[in-house]
Formats: C-alpha cells, sequence, structure tokens
C-alpha cells in the first residue's frame, strides 16, 4: 500500500494526484468540477473516475487534501500602526494560506465594523501593539468586534499585556476566541509563525466544516491546509531541502490565474550590495503576497490599468490598439483562449506583465539617499537578485505554451534598476502541476516531496 | 520585567547617518533603565511617531549631527499632534545648524517648533537622563 491520493479542493477545480511513494512517481492526475453547493464528493468522485480510467483501480494508504474552494480562506487583519502592527497581521495571515478580505488599522469605528460585517470573513486576526506598548486601541477593537453582530472565529495576537483581556472582551460575542504570541513582540521585530499556526488550526476545526468539506471526511482523511499554504509548504522544503535530501536553495515561486497572482519567496533577502541600509519591517523567510488586480481573465481590465497598455504593447511589439481590443475581449468571455498569432503574442504579454508587476511588488526596492558624505542606498523589503531559480505553476503558466516568456517578467530589467528581482535565474516549470499536493505529501513523507519535485519541476 | 519600564524612541533623524552617538545614547538611557527602541540612524520622521503609537512610548530623543536639523526636525510635533500622540515629550540634540549659530538662537528657534528640550554639543548624556527623569515624575 504504498499508494496516496493528493486532492486540491480549488475554486473551480478538484484536482487529484495520485503518487506511489515508494517508486516516487506521479500516476496520474484528473480533476472534477468543484462541487461545494451540493456535496463535494460529486466532484471528487468524478475526478476519481477519471484517475481510474487511466491508471486503473487504485487503492491509496493515506488520502490528503487542501483547499480554496468557496472562495478561499477568507481573512481580515486588524492592527493598530498600518505600516507596522497591521502589516504584520497581514503577513501573517497570507502566509497561513488566506484571501485577505481588508486590513484595519488604529481604532476600528463603526462604519468599518459594517464594513467588516459585509466582507464576512471567516476569521479574524486582531493584532495591535507591541508588548508593554499600547493597550487602549487593541481593547477598543476588541469591543468594537463584539459589535459586529456575527459569530465569527477571532485570533488575538497582539500585546501580551492586555491579550487576556481582549480574549476575555470577545468571548462576550464570539464562541471562538483563540490568543496566540504577539505578531510583533518588539518594535519592528515579526513574530508570525504563531498566528501562521494558529489560523491553520482554526481553519481545520471550523472552516472545513463550514464549507461542507467534512462531507469528503469519510473518504479524505484530512483537509489539512488552504492551497496556498500547501504551495508555501512545498516552495519551502524545495527550497530547503531535508535533513537526507538537498534543496534547491533561495528560490520564488509565481503563480498566475485568472483573477489573482500569488508570488513566494524563500529567501532571507539581505543585501547583497555594500553600502546598503535595511529599513523597514523585517521580511519572512518565507514569503507570499497576493496580488489582487493582476489576472488573465476576471482581472484582465485591471491589469491593463495597472501595467498600462504601453508596458503590455512593448512585450508583445504591438500596437496599443490591439492590446486594448484583446484584452476587452477576455473580459468579456472568460473562456476565451487565444485565437491567431496575434491574440497569442498579447496573451504571453499579459502573462509576462502579471509576472512583473506581482515579483515587482513582492521584491525589495533600493532608494538613494543623498547626504553630506556622498550617496548611501537604503533598502526597504527582500533583496532577490541572487534567487537563482524561478519556478512557475498554476494552470495559466503549465498550460501555455511558452512558459519561460511569461516567467521571464520576473527577472531584473534595467529599465528598473531599484527593483530587488532575480538578476539570472533560471526558470523551472511545475508541468504536473504538483506543488501543492507534494506540500501536502511533505507533512507526512518530506523526502519523498523534495525528490519528487526535483524530478516533475524541470526546466522552462 | 521590560513591560515596567518606561519606553522611550531613540534616533538619528533625516539622511543622517551618524551612528557612534546613537550607541553611547542608547547605553546610556537602558543603563538609566529606560527601555529605548532605538530606531538607529536615517529615521523619517514618520517612524519616530509611529514606533512611539505602538510601544506607548513615553518620550522621543531626536539627534541630528550634520547640520540639517532645522529642516529635518521641523512638524515633528505637529505630525505627533495629528497621530494621537499629543504633547509627548519630544528631546532634540547634537548638531542642529551649520556654523557658529548663538546656540540661544537655535534653543528657542526649536522650543517654538515645539520641542520640549533642546541641547547643544557637549552635553553629557547623564544630563538628558536626569532632566527626562524630572519630565516624566520618576
Amino acid at each position: 500500500m504504498n499508494h496516496i491520493l493528493l486532492i486540491d479542493f480549488g475554486s473551480t477545480y478538484t484536482k487529484i494526484t495520485a503518487v506511489d511513494i515508494e517508486k516516487e512517481i506521479v500516476l496520474g492526475t484528473a480533476r472534477g468540477i468543484t462541487t461545494v453547493e451540493t456535496d463535494i464528493m460529486n466532484g471528487l468522485n468524478q475526478a476519481i473516475e477519471a484517475l481510474f480510467l487511466k491508471t486503473g483501480k487504485l487503492k491509496f494508504s493515506k488520502v490528503l487534501g487542501c483547499s480554496s474552494a468557496a472562495g478561499g480562506l477568507k481573512m481580515v487583519a486588524v492592527g493598530l500602526v498600518p505600516e507596522l502592527t497591521a502589516e504584520a497581521a497581514k503577513r501573517a495571515a497570507l502566509g497561513a494560506g488566506a484571501k485577505i478580505m481588508g486590513v484595519y488599522g488604529n481604532e476600528l469605528n463603526e462604519y468599518e465594523i459594517e464594513e467588516i460585517a459585509q466582507l464576512q470573513p471567516e476569521i479574524i486576526l486582531l493584532a495591535g501593539g507591541t508588548n508593554g506598548g499600547n493597550k487602549e486601541v487593541i481593547l477598543h477593537n476588541a469591543r468594537m468586534l463584539t459589535t459586529l453582530g456575527k459569530d465569527i472565529p477571532v485570533i488575538v495576537a497582539g500585546n501580551k499585556s492586555v491579550a487576556p483581556q481582549a480574549v476575555k472582551i470577545l468571548l462576550e460575542a464570539m464562541t471562538e476566541v483563540v490568543h496566540t504570541e504577539n505578531v510583533m513582540p518588539k518594535l519592528n521585530e515579526l513574530n508570525i509563525e504563531p498566528a501562521r499556526e494558529t489560523i491553520r488550526s482554526v481553519f481545520l476545526r471550523r472552516i472545513v466544516e463550514a464549507k461542507g468539506l467534512n462531507k469528503a471526511n469519510q473518504f479524505v482523511d484530512d483537509v489539512v491546509m488552504p492551497t496556498p499554504a500547501a504551495v508555501l509548504k512545498a516552495a519551502e522544503l524545495l527550497s530547503k531541502g531535508t535533513e537526507y535530501e538537498s534543496g534547491l536553495g533561495d528560490l520564488m515561486v509565481v503563480d498566475i490565474g485568472g483573477a489573482t497572482t500569488d508570488v513566494y519567496s524563500i529567501a532571507k533577502g539581505d543585501p547583497t550590495k555594500t553600502n546598503v541600509a535595511l529599513r523597514g519591517l523585517p521580511e519572512p523567510f518565507a514569503k507570499r503576497t497576493v496580488e489582487g488586480d493582476l489576472g488573465m481573465r476576471y482581472s484582465a481590465t485591471a491589469l491593463f490599468k495597472a501595467a498600462g497598455a504601453k508596458r503590455i504593447a512593448d512585450y508583445a511589439n504591438l500596437s496599443a490598439e490591439d492590446v486594448e481590443a484583446y484584452v476587452e475581449k477576455v473580459e468579456a468571455n472568460i473562456e476565451y483562449l487565444p485565437q491567431n498569432e496575434v491574440e497569442e503574442k498579447v496573451e504571453i504579454a499579459m502573462g509576462k506583465a502579471c509576472t512583473s508587476l506581482a515579483v515587482e511588488r513582492h521584491v525589495g526596492q533600493l532608494e538613494t539617499i543623498f547626504t553630506c558624505f556622498g550617496s548611501a542606498f537604503v533598502q526597504k523589503g527582500k533583496d532577490l537578485s541572487d534567487v537563482k531559480t524561478v519556478v512557475g505553476t498554476g494552470g495559466v503558466i503549465i498550460h501555455h505554451e511558452q512558459p519561460k516568456e511569461i516567467l521571464k517578467g520576473a527577472a531584473y530589467s534595467e529599465s528598473t534598476p531599484e527593483m530587488l528581482k532575480p538578476e539570472c535565474p533560471k526558470y523551472l516549470i511545475d508541468e504536473e502541476y504538483i506543488m501543492a499536493s507534494m506540500g501536502l505529501l511533505g507533512e507526512v513523507y518530506p523526502d519523498v516531496a523534495v525528490r519528487m519535485m526535483k524530478k516533475y519541476i524541470v526546466r522552462g | 520585567m521590560e513591560n515596567n519600564k518606561v519606553k522611550v524612541v531613540l534616533g538619528v533623524i533625516g539622511a543622517d547617518c551618524h551612528a557612534v552617538g546613537n550607541k553611547i545614547l542608547n547605553y546610556a538611557f537602558t543603563s538609566a533603565g529606560f527601555e529605548v527602541v532605538n530606531l538607529g540612524v536615517l529615521v523619517p520622521q514618520e517612524e519616530f511617531v509611529n514606533a512611539a503609537i505602538e510601544t506607548d512610548a513615553k518620550a522621543i530623543l531626536v539627534a541630528s549631527l550634520y547640520g540639517h536639523g532645522e529642516i529635518d526636525c521641523r512638524g515633528l510635533r505637529e505630525r505627533c499632534r495629528e497621530s494621537g500622540l499629543g504633547d509627548i515629550l519630544l528631546y532634540v540634540g547634537g548638531n542642529l545648524v551649520v556654523g557658529k549659530t548663538d546656540f540661544a538662537e537655535v534653543h528657542s528657534k526649536f522650543i517654538e517648533m515645539g520641542y520640549d528640550r533642546v541641547y547643544e554639543p557637549g552635553i553629557l548624556p547623564d544630563q538628558v537622563v536626569i532632566d527626562l527623569k524630572n519630565d516624566l515624575g520618576l
């Protein structure tokens, strides 16, 4: 019994991957429509039937799942100073694989409470104040959250001096209130791991059930994490390796979708150039960012605005009118695929623009400061110029004929020297679309997961 | 517990990268029993304010040694008021202006800008510690 089934309940498709952990091979992959509204098993069974047609009937010793079905794990992050604890809370939620619906700083007011109620988050992360720092705002915000009129799980990860009080206040209105370590125990010290873990455990206990995923429980041993968390886990494994299996070192992962573009980096990101001072909030070693306005279909118009017609047209070597016409077409009909050479070129250019912009927002920036003693540099964020590997995953990239062209947007460009993007990376493609699965497999068999990724994620 | 200590925010403002005095002040205030939130060099006004809000600091200690103090320090009090820090103690010291200007003039200029205490070159940290303790009623 060496067969394991890994399931990704996506927003549209339920994707399954069967692996043989002894031979370390992918036996087959298949997909069905995600049927979370009725019974999630319908879509899953459909996928399993399709799989068995390819592989013959299989028995599985373990079945693990991750999910981004029904809109993913929707979260709201609340902090004090927008650039400090609110940002730290946001990063913790992103790292846990959440979809961030909103980030709030300072004292919440009635309008914001109304807004949060409408956003319908599934978990609220409440931070604010360093340990021993500001106490009033987190207590105020806890009180305000009790007026939401909704029973939403709240995780308290703020000033430890008043955390018990905040929990007590919240328990008056909420049934599930969990406290964990402060996301920012000291000023400019990021501590998001405990909050990430807590989000994940609340996800397992509460959200899996709420989303009807528990119906799959008789078949699936565990829906262990949100899909983006599984991808982050896979990226970490592929980068760091394990005790017995070496990893690839620092790397980035780009996942372009119809609505969003996710970027992951596994790297410390310390300055690589001399005479550089680091500023701002420290960055997580395993970092995830999501761009809601960069995507190939639902966000095509937003991408067009963000990148500008010129940038996309330049990439494609076409006119701005060609680009605009195509963008209108795909936005109107999200199923549309390029029909001729011009459209093919625009499609690639759009993908490259998604990659380029999303990576620019992910990486750090260098700023020149002119002092009385000459110029000095200030770095904000991660310096990823030495990253040697960029992995492409997700439907848009892996189903594309020229995935490398799309991924090239991740590379350093002389026209924007202040962006600390990888200078000369090699590009790998997750051809079999196994990264999320390998993140799941890595929970149980990390060595196998690393070896399989090294085998199946190949040069583009 | 460190939490019972009074917190003060310390940093060198603007495009100034004089790091040595900053380390000495950090040491002096820490030894005197304060918890120092040291922002180091090249610190914009905004970061002084943000740090004070998040850590609930009782004073902001600003250093400027490269002569551009007047430009860099102007507006910090207004920013504090705007951000809800109101009348938090603001100290400033160093080589605040270029050249041999009469210190009394410099002093009154910075008091007008909203600083509670202004120190000229040559003042030892001990004096500032004494003043700070007095001002905070410690």
